[in-house]
């Protein structure tokens, strides 16, 4: 029963995919910027290697949430509603943050670049904090009502659970930031890179194995009939561990194929765990989000299925080749044209 | 105010910030990619001095349009809860649309050619930019699309209580996105003109010498003859446009002419302060027969007034106020026609000495243009301002109406404080804006490079 429905949730959760395995990175290297960039030049540096790539990878999630619009515009409506003042708080991160990039260098007063440095910092952290607890929240259930309506409130978001998860995509993703980090750049960066993988990689790797855990305790992913997510959450911990041996040997390219492998599988468990459902209803499993009672209509996934399936392979085509002309290291003599 | 006027108030305020960015990024990216080909093409060395100077200029523009519009993709979601259950099955899609086609396109290209003038043939770093100026102008068809829906709702039926799409192609060529694309594409190349042209002013005012004014005189000539087609152009189909609207949205039309009664012929109000409680007039000032012109090309015709539509939407819709804030959507119209029309004029003369050859000949002119680097900000902003209101009592037109379409859960606090911290930031990113824009358009196409003096190997940043 492969359904448009079930088309457009796994194709949401591709775009979730390549959002966390690209945006991924980027955010890794905006929250160790300050502790791995000592001098200027090296800030600068650090903040060229996602340069060229950063803004295209932001746009996974901003066509992920236009996905989300427009195939299941209920699952957007009460997603975005119920979560408002995390939202809030998110988009103010990813506003600052889009614009320290681009206007640090273009001042040089001290003041004005460690202000943006400390903006892309936040702007970093906060998101790859909060969209953790976002998902967190969608398989553990959080109060919506029969009109699908979200009644609760900020901090019912913020349950233990939700944290895990949080610190989880944040441990992560700085991890693989890191990795990102070390294998564009040259030393002195490579060399704090890897004591900063070396030290965050461990509590990535507990967090991960922590979510799946509560995952199995809290939740009803592993119980209730749907699909079994099966082998995919030990392929997660399995690729951590496997990258922690890398970065041990300095196998840098197969420990950042690892962690990116990890993100994808900790992804694809959470969206298993969660079909049919999109959005699970704390106070009555009748008043849960599937892909069928927040869905659009036959007609619009058709017509939304022809554009992704035409238009996808497309973007990915020319991100790849954007990934392949940007895939020198940026070292100290590059020149920093920017 | 209650949740309701909060939301919109914050709709209102983060989409005109939003499009402060977006024109300039429309018609400034097409400047760039010409010059850019003028530089292939010659070899000259101005035009690779002109393309990083107004290359640096959009891309600092183009970083605030970028990081704003996050906001636009999730605020139908955050404060518009019921408009996106209502409307999602339609108006979703062209969002996603947007996102796949051309924000794709736009920003990775754009990243390429930021990063890529040394790395990259001259010729595929050509087309880099090329490509992220037709992925920006892209979008602007697609998020029209969307708007165009609300405008003149096609291709639809009602559904199980919700809108539902039945007719893609009709969306998308909905005969109301063919006025309105055009007539933001070439406002938005007019805002560029002006950009051009109010930068180019200046610096020509200082004294600057042999190439710095070379490359000055070139941007003005463009700006000028850019700016000439571009207001003209606007006008030409903003006329269309106000015709189709007469068809479709006539209460809009009523509103923005303050015309209460029905009247044949009907006179065009050159200035008018009304009662609006009362729908009269205080004092008017009217060209007989003028707005029978403007909507038919003749001077005769009815053109139907606020009442006797408030009385046929009744019958339509049922009891209700249907008629949109007429203050609002009076002076906001005649803001965006006045500077429209201040701009076609100064875009005239600034032709004219550049066919006289004698740019720096009239100083008042160029003391003027530099001002006039508002003009268009003040036109796009009104501009949307009215068509937005003018739209008002409804979110989409006889669908679904603005009151119907908040989210019940997000209370008035939760809207108070997002709109707070949203103009705070706003306010705040503009200032740094203006900064760096003002800072280096005085660089001149010379002295761009000098910021990145710090960022040599291996020089610490220590008292830069």
């Amino acid at each position: 029963m492969f359904d448009l429905n079930t088309l457009w949730f796994v194709l949401i959760a591709v775009l979730f995919i390549g959002f966390f395995v690209l945006e991924g990175f980027d955010y890794g290297v905006g929250i160790l910027l300050p502790w791995l960039g000592k001098t200027d030049a090296e800030r600068r540096r650090i903040i060229n290697t996602i340069g060229p790539v950063w803004d295209g990878n932001e746009v996974w999630v901003i066509t992920a949430g236009g996905a989300m619009f427009a195939a299941f515009p209920q699952w957007y409506a009460t997603l975005f509603s119920g979560f408002y003042l995390a939202l809030l708080l998110m988009l103010a991160a990813l506003i600052v943050r889009a614009v320290g990039f681009e206007f640090r260098s273009k001042d040089r007063s001290p003041a004005w670049r460690t202000t943006w440095d400390a903006l892309i910092f936040f702007g970093s952290l906060v998101p790859a904090l909060l969209w953790g607890v976002a998902l967190g929240n969608l398989l553990v259930g959080v109060p919506i009502d029969q009109t699908m309506t979200f009644t609760g409130g900020f901090l019912d978001l913020l349950g233990p659970y939700e944290l895990i998860a949080g610190l989880a995509t944040l441990s992560a993703f700085t991890v693989h930031g890191g990795i990102f980090l070390h294998l564009k750049s040259d030393e002195p960066i490579r060399g704090r890179a890897l004591r900063a993988i070396k030290l965050i990689g461990p509590v990535a790797t507990v967090f991960i194995v922590l979510f799946g855990v509560t995952t199995y305790l809290w939740t009803d992913a592993f119980t209730r009939l749907g699909v079994d997510p099966g082998l995919t959450p030990i392929v997660a911990v399995g690729c951590m561990l496997a990258a922690g041996a890398l970065v041990h040997r300095e196998r840098m390219g197969w420990a950042f194929v690892m962690t990116s492998v990890a993100l994808a599988a900790s992804v694809i468990t959470i969206f298993m765990s969660l079909y049919p459902r999109v959005m699970v209803s704390s106070l009555n499993p009748d008043w849960t989000l599937t892909i069928y009672n927040a869905a659009s209509t036959p007609y619009t996934l058709r017509i939304m299925s022809i554009v992704a399936l035409v238009f996808v392979p497309i973007v990915l085509i020319y991100q790849g080749w954007t990934y392949w002309v940007f895939r020198h290291r940026i070292t100290a003599d590059t020149h920093l044209e920017y | 105010m209650d949740a309701l006027m909060l939301a919109r108030w914050q709709f209102g305020i983060t989409t005109v910030y939003h499009f402060f960015f977006v024109p300039l990024t429309l018609g400034l990216g097409w400047v760039v990619a010409l010059l850019q080909t003028a530089w292939y093409v010659t070899g000259r060395d101005v035009y690779k001095r002109l393309t990083k100077f107004w290359g640096k200029l959009f891309l600092i523009n183009f970083a605030m349009g970028v990081a704003t519009g996050i906001v636009q993709e999730f605020q139908f979601g955050m404060n518009w809860s019921e408009y996106s259950r209502f409307m999602g099955d339609i108006f979703g899609a062209p969002l996603a649309i947007e996102a796949l086609l051309a924000f794709f396109l736009e920003s990775t290209f754009l990243g390429v050619w930021i990063f890529g003038w040394d790395r990259l043939p001259k010729k595929v770093h050509l087309a880099a930019i090329w490509l992220a100026a037709i992925g920006a102008n892209l979008s602007a068809y697609w998020i029209l699309v969307a708007n165009s829906f609300m405008q003149q709702p096609v291709g639809y039926v009602l559904g199980q209580g919700r809108a539902e799409m039945n007719d893609f192609w009709a969306l998308i060529t909905n005969p109301h996105v063919f006025v309105q694309f055009p007539h933001v594409i070439t406002g938005a190349m007019a805002t560029a003109a002006f950009f051009m042209l109010g930068i180019s002013a200046w610096q020509l005012k200082r004294t600057i010498t042999g190439e710095e004014r070379d490359a000055f005189r070139i941007s003005f000539r463009i700006g000028a003859i850019y700016g000439l087609v571009a207001t003209v152009a606007v006008m030409v189909v903003g006329h269309g446009q106000a015709q189709y609207m007469m068809k479709v949205q006539p209460m809009k039309m009523a509103a923005a002419e303050a015309l209460w009664e029905t009247e044949d012929p009907a006179p065009m109000s050159l200035f008018t302060w009304g009662n609006e409680p009362e729908r009269r007039d205080v004092w008017a000032v009217k060209v007989p027969g003028m707005l029978s012109f403007l909507a038919y090309n003749r001077f005769d015709g009815a053109v139907p007034g606020i009442k006797a539509l408030q009385a046929e939407y009744e019958r339509t819709y049922g009891p209700g106020d249907y008629v949109p804030p007429v203050k609002w959507t009076y002076w906001t119209f005649r803001v965006m026609v006045g500077a429209g029309m201040v701009m076609a004029l100064l875009a005239l003369l600034a032709t004219w000495q550049v066919w006289r050859q004698r740019i720096e000949g009239s100083r008042w002119l160029l003391g003027l243009l530099v001002p006039a680097i508002a003009l268009p900000y003040l036109a796009n902003s009104t501009g949307w301002i009215f068509t937005e209101i003018g739209r008002q009592p409804w979110i989409v037109f006889g669908l679904q109406k603005t009151a119907d379409a908040v989210s019940p859960n997000v209370s008035a606090a939760e809207v108070g404080f997002s709109l707070v911290v949203f103009t705070l930031l706003y306010g705040v990113l503009m200032v740094a804006d203006i900064y760096l824009l003002q800072k280096f358009a005085r660089a001149g196409t010379m002295g761009s490079v000098s910021v990145e003096g710090s960022e040599q190997p291996g020089v610490a940043p220590v008292g830069a």
